[in-house]
C-alpha cells in the first residue's frame, strides 16, 4: 500500500538515501491535463450550443493558466511537499463549473461566467495568502475560543438587521456595499480550526471519563456540554435561518471530529441520535423541512419543481450526456448553483457525473492522507476535519439533487456559482496543501526529535 | 488518531458509492421511466422541435399537422379541423402532456417508434431531419360531419359514434360540447394555461369524449339486450306472447312500474315484436325476471359489456357495465335499461353492429394504419379481428326483422331512409327526477345487407321540452343523418 511506504518513508528519518519526491513535476503535467480539460469543456460549450469556437477562448486559457500558474509557483516555493493531486483536482472542478455557467449563460442571456472567473481569481490570490502567511499549521491551534467565537459571529451575521438578506427564503447573505457574501461559507472552515484546537485539549476528558453501557464507553454528563452547545447551536441556525444544510453539515462534522479526538464511537452514536432527534423536531416545526422531505418521498408532486426537473434532466442525459451545449439544464432551477451537479449530470451523462464524484472521492481521500501521515495531533484534526467535512457536503448537495437524500440547501465546492463558496473553498485547499506539506516533509535531523522525546513516543504509540 | 481516520475514510468511500449507486441508478435505469413521463418538458422540447407526423382521415385527410414556424420549436402543430375531431385527436401541449391519439400514438408521431428505427437510422446518416410516422384513422369525414351537424345544429350536448358492422372500424366518433385543441398547442405558455383553465372550468366537461368514456343508463336500447336473451333462450320467438300490462308489479317489493304513458301495451299481450316496436316497459321487465340477471348479465357481456373496449388503440375507453348481483326488482328495472346499467354510446354501437353482422361482434378500431414518414409505406395495418359471436346467425336475423319494425311502423320512424330498409331501435332513459331523461338511438343500414351501425346519445337538449326528450324525436333523425352520409359515399 502506497500509505506504508509512505510511513516507511517518514519512520526512516535517519536513513539519508531515501529523498521523499515532492511531485513538484507530476502536479505540472496533471495541471496541464486540468486546464486542457476545462478549456475543452468551455470550447465544447460554444461549439454544442452555438456551433462556434468561442472568439475568446484563448483568453480564456490563458487567464485560467496564468491563476493556476501563479497557485503552482506557490506550492513550489511555500510547501514544496505537499500533495501534487490536490491542487489539478481543483482546477478540473473549477474549469467544469466555469463551463456550465458558461453554457447556462448562453441559455439565459447572462454572464455569471466571467464574474465567476473573477472570483476565482480572488480564490487563488487568498490560497497564495494562506500558503505564504500561514507557515506551518499549528499557529492555527493558537487561540481556540477567540475562533470559535469569530465562527459563531460569522454565522449570527446573516441575521443582522440593514446587512443580513434572504434569498430564497435562506438568510444566509449579508450585503455589503451591493455585493452579496455568505459568511457561513468562512465560519465553517473558522469552525472546523477552532473544533480542532478545542479537541485537542480536551479530548482526553472526553475520552477516558465515563462509563461502559451495553459494550458502549459513554462520556460523563459533564462532557456532554460542547457537544450540546454545537447541536443547538445548529438547530438555531437551521430554525432562525430557514436553511437546512449548514446546520446539518456543521454538526456533522464536528461529531466526526469528536469521534477522531477521542477514538470512541459513542460520540457518532450519540451524534447520529441527536441529528435524528433535531430531524424530527424540524420536520414538525419548519415548515422548509416538511417540505424537503415530501419532495424528497415523491419529486413530481411538483412536476416542474426543483427534484423533479433535476431527475429529468439527469435521465434526459443518460450514459453518456446530451453533450455540453446540447441539453437543456437551464429548465433545471438554480442550476448555476446548488443544481450543478445534476446539469453537468445532463450534459455530461452519468460517466462525466461519476469522474466528477470521484474527483472530489479522490480529493477528500488525499486529505484524510495528510490527516494519517501528520505528526500533531491538531494537524490530524484538522486535515480530517477538512477533508471528511469536505466530502461530507459533496455528499449532502450530489446526494440530494439526484435524489439519494433530502435536498438541503448547500453549494458544489468549486463548481457553483458564487463567490463566497468559491473563495472559501480555494482557502479549504490552502490548508489541505499546507498540512499534506507538513505531512510529506521529511522529518527534522534526529538531533530536533530526540529534543521533542515526548511527542515523538507519543506518535509512535498512537500510529501503532 | 489514525484508527478513526481510517474508519471515516471507509465512510466517505460508503458515502461515494451510495452517491454512484444512486447517480447510476437514476441515469442508467431509471431514465426510461423518467423520458416517458408526459410532463417531462426536456422530452417534449426535443419532440416539438421535430416534425411530428399527422393524423389523418380515413380519406387522408390531416386532422392534426405540424408545421414549420420560426420560432425556437421550429414545428407548430395545428388541428384543421378543430373542435370536430378533438375527441380523437385530442391535444398536444407543451405544458400539459398529450391525451387522445396523440398521447396513444406518440411513439410512431414523434417518430421514437421501434418500428421507425431503420428510418432514423437512415436520417441520421443521411443528415436529413428525423420525422414522425403517420397515423391513418379509421374515421370517415363524411359520417364525422353528418353526426357533428346533427348535435350542434340544436346545441345538444351527446355524442354519436358509428361503426363498419363488417370490420369494426369506426367511422364516426363525435362528442359535444367539443374544444378547439389548437390553442392548447399554442407556444405560449399563457395561452396554454388560461384555455386549460377555461377547459377545467367548464361544467359541461368539453375534453370528456362522450362517445367512449362517459357510461350512461341505456334505457330501453338496452332492450334490445334482454330481447337477445330471450330469443337465445329458445323458450321465445319473435312472435311469443309476453304479458304488457299498464304496471308491472315488481317482484317482492310493493313498488310498480308502469308504462310511460299509463296504459297497457296494445291488448296487455303484446308478442316479442310488438312490445319491442313499442318499447313496451311492462312487458319487458317481465322477460327480465323470467329470464334471470344471470341470463341478461351473459347477454350483455357477449355484446361487450363488462370488456374495457378499443384498449388496442389505447384510447382510454370507459368499460359499460351490468349489475353483478341485483335482486328481482333490480333484474326487472335492469331488463329496460335502468337501474345500475351504464353503457358507453360506443358499447350501444356495438350492440347493434353485432346483431348487424349475423350475430358476430368485431372488435371495434380506430386505427387504420401506421406509416413512416413518407406515407406510402404502412409499418402496421390493422386487421378486422371478431371478437364473440353475440347471438345466433338465426336470432341476429330475428332481431333484424323486430329492428326493422321498429322502424317502420314503430317509435323508431324518425330514423327511414327512402329506399333503404333501417333497423334500429329508441331508448329514453330516466337518471333521477331532476335532469331531463337521455335520448338513445342505436341503428343500422341497409337491413338486408348492413354495412353501418349507429348509436345516438342526447344528454341535455336546451330549449327542448322534458316530454318532448325522447330517443324517437331527437336521436333517430341523427342517425338517418349518419348512416345516409355512409351509404351515399
Amino acid at each position: 500500500m502506497s500509505l506504508d511506504r509512505a510511513r516507511a518513508r517518514t519512520d526512516a528519518p535517519a536513513s539519508e538515501a531515501v529523498t521523499p519526491r515532492r511531485g513538484r513535476g507530476t502536479e505540472l503535467v496533471l495541471l496541464i491535463f486540468a486546464i486542457g480539460i476545462a478549456t475543452f469543456a468551455y470550447v465544447s460549450v460554444d461549439l454544442g450550443a452555438l456551433g462556434r469556437v468561442p472568439p475568446n477562448a484563448l483568453a480564456y486559457l490563458g487567464g485560467l493558466s496564468a491563476a493556476t500558474a501563479v497557485a503552482h509557483v506557490v506550492i513550489r516555493l511555500r510547501a514544496p511537499y505537499a500533495d501534487p493531486v490536490i491542487l489539478p483536482i481543483v482546477v478540473t472542478l473549477c474549469g467544469l463549473g466555469l463551463a456550465m455557467i458558461h453554457r447556462l449563460d448562453i441559455a439565459d442571456g447572462t454572464t455569471r461566467a466571467s464574474t465567476q472567473l473573477t472570483w476565482m481569481a480572488i480564490g487563488v490570490t487568498l490560497f497564495v495568502g494562506v500558503l505564504i502567511f500561514v507557515r506551518d499549521h499549528r499557529v492555527l491551534s493558537r487561540l481556540p475560543y477567540i475562533a470559535g467565537l469569530g465562527g459563531l459571529l460569522l454565522l449570527v451575521l446573516p441575521l443582522l438587521p440593514v446587512i443580513g438578506h434572504s434569498i430564497r427564503g435562506a438568510r444566509i447573505w449579508i450585503n455589503v456595499g451591493g455585493m452579496t457574501f455568505q459568511p457561513g461559507e468562512a465560519a465553517k472552515i473558522i469552525l472546523i480550526i477552532a473544533f480542532a484546537a478545542y479537541l485537542v485539549q480536551t479530548r482526553d476528558a472526553l475520552a477516558l471519563a465515563g462509563r461502559r453501557f451495553l459494550g458502549v464507553d459513554l462520556p460523563r454528563a459533564r462532557d456532554l456540554g460542547p457537544i450540546l452547545l454545537v447541536w443547538l447551536g445548529a438547530l438555531g441556525i437551521l430554525v432562525v435561518q430557514n436553511d437546512l444544510g449548514p446546520s446539518v453539515l456543521l454538526f456533522g462534522i464536528f461529531v466526526l471530529m469528536i469521534y477522531i479526538a477521542t477514538e470512541r464511537i459513542s460520540w457518532i452514536i450519540l451524534g447520529l441520535l441527536l441529528i435524528l432527534a433535531g430531524g424530527f423536531a424540524a420536520n414538525a416545526v419548519v415548515s422548509h423541512v416538511a417540505e424537503r422531505i415530501d419532495f424528497w418521498m415523491d419529486p413530481f408532486i411538483d412536476p416542474q419543481g426543483q427534484v423533479a426537473q433535476s431527475l429529468y434532466g439527469l435521465a434526459y442525459g443518460g450514459l453518456l450526456g446530451t453533450g455540453l451545449g446540447q441539453g437543456r439544464p437551464d429548465l433545471t432551477p438554480i442550476a448555476e448553483s446548488d443544481f450543478i451537479g445534476s446539469a453537468l449530470g445532463e450534459e455530461l451523462g452519468l460517466t462525466g457525473l461519476i469522474a466528477i464524484i470521484l474527483l472530489y472521492a479522490l480529493l477528500a481521500s488525499r486529505g484524510l492522507r495528510a490527516g494519517l501521515l501528520l505528526r500533531d495531533p491538531f494537524g490530524k484534526l484538522l486535515a480530517a476535519g477538512l477533508a471528511a467535512g469536505f466530502f461530507l457536503q459533496v455528499f449532502i448537495v450530489l446526494g440530494g439533487v439526484t435524489r439519494l437524500i433530502p435536498l438541503t440547501g448547500l453549494t458544489t465546492p468549486f463548481l457553483s456559482l458564487g463567490g463566497s463558496s468559491l473563495v472559501m473553498n480555494w482557502v479549504l485547499v490552502a490548508l489541505l496543501i499546507r498540512l499534506s506539506d507538513a505531512a510529506r516533509r521529511p522529518a527534522p535531523p534526529s538531533a530536533t526529535a530526540s529534543s521533542q522525546t515526548d511527542t515523538a513516543v507519543t506518535q509512535v504509540v498512537r500510529i501503532r | 488518531m489514525n484508527s478513526p481516520i481510517r474508519r471515516i475514510a471507509a465512510g466517505c468511500l460508503l458515502l461515494c458509492v451510495a452517491l454512484l449507486i444512486n447517480a447510476t441508478y437514476v441515469q442508467a435505469f431509471w431514465a426510461d421511466d423518467l423520458n416517458a413521463r408526459s410532463e417531462n418538458r426536456r422530452v417534449l422540447l426535443d419532440e416539438f422541435s421535430r416534425e411530428r407526423g399527422p393524423i389523418l382521415l380515413a380519406d387522408d385527410t390531416p386532422v392534426a399537422q405540424s408545421v414549420p414556424v420560426d420560432d425556437e420549436y421550429q414545428f407548430q402543430r395545428q388541428y384543421p379541423e378543430g373542435p370536430i375531431y378533438a375527441p380523437l385527436t385530442g391535444y398536444y401541449s407543451y405544458f400539459f402532456g398529450r391525451t387522445a391519439m396523440e398521447r396513444a400514438q406518440n411513439d410512431i408521431l414523434s417518430g421514437d417508434d421501434d418500428r421507425l428505427f431503420v428510418r432514423r437510422l437512415i436520417d441520421l446518416v443521411t443528415g436529413e431531419e428525423p420525422r414522425g410516422g403517420a397515423v391513418r384513422t379509421t374515421i370517415d369525414p363524411a359520417a364525422q360531419q353528418a353526426a357533428w351537424d346533427g348535435l350542434t345544429d340544436k346545441g345538444f350536448k351527446g355524442a354519436v359514434v358509428a361503426i363498419d358492422v363488417q370490420t369494426g372500424a369506426i367511422l364516426a366518433m363525435v362528442s359535444t360540447p367539443s374544444y378547439d385543441p389548437n390553442p392548447m398547442a399554442s407556444h405560449s405558455t399563457a395561452e396554454q394555461q388560461e384555455t386549460r383553465d377555461a377547459l377545467t372550468a367548464d361544467p359541461n366537461k368539453p375534453d370528456l369524449n362522450r362517445a367512449i368514456a362517459q357510461r350512461l343508463p341505456p334505457g330501453s336500447v338496452f332492450k334490445l339486450v334482454t330481447a337477445a336473451a330471450a330469443l337465445e333462450s329458445g323458450d321465445y320467438d319473435p312472435n311469443t306472447e309476453v304479458p304488457g300490462p299498464a304496471d308491472y308489479d315488481l317482484p317482492q317489493s310493493t313498488r310498480s312500474l308502469p308504462n310511460q304513458n299509463g296504459q297497457a301495451c296494445l291488448d296487455g299481450t303484446p308478442t316479442l315484436t310488438e312490445a319491442l316496436r313499442i318499447s313496451c316497459n311492462t312487458a319487458f321487465a317481465y322477460l327480465g325476471n323470467e329470464l334471470g340477471d344471470d341470463a341478461l348479465r351473459e347477454q350483455a357481456e357477449k355484446f361487450g359489456f363488462g370488456t374495457q373496449p378499443l384498449t388496442n388503440d389505447d384510447m382510454n375507453a370507459a368499460t359499460s357495465v351490468f349489475p353483478s348481483d341485483p335482486d328481482a326488482p333490480q333484474t326487472a328495472l335492469s331488463a329496460i335499461g335502468q337501474f345500475d346499467v351504464s353503457a358507453t354510446p360506443l358499447q350501444i354501437a356495438m350492440v347493434s353492429a353485432a346483431i348487424a353482422n349475423d350475430g358476430v361482434l368485431m372488435e371495434p378500431y380506430l386505427v387504420r394504419e401506421v406509416s413512416g414518414p413518407d406515407l406510402v409505406s404502412p409499418i402496421e395495418r390493422t386487421e378486422p379481428e371478431e371478437r364473440t359471436r353475440a347471438v345466433s346467425p338465426e336470432t341476429a336475423e330475428e332481431l333484424t326483422s323486430m329492428m326493422v319494425d321498429v322502424v317502420e311502423n314503430g317509435t323508431g320512424g324518425n330514423a327511414q331512409i327512402e329506399g333503404i330498409q333501417v333497423a334500429g331501435k329508441t331508448g329514453t332513459a330516466q337518471s333521477s327526477a331532476d335532469r331531463p331523461p337521455y335520448a338513445w338511438f342505436t341503428s343500422f343500414a341497409p337491413a338486408d345487407e348492413p354495412s353501418v351501425a349507429v348509436a345516438v346519445v342526447i344528454e341535455d337538449a336546451p330549449d327542448t321540452a322534458r316530454d318532448d326528450i325522447g330517443g324517437g324525436r331527437l336521436a333517430a333523425p341523427i342517425a338517418r343523418a349518419v348512416m345516409e352520409a355512409v351509404l351515399g359515399s
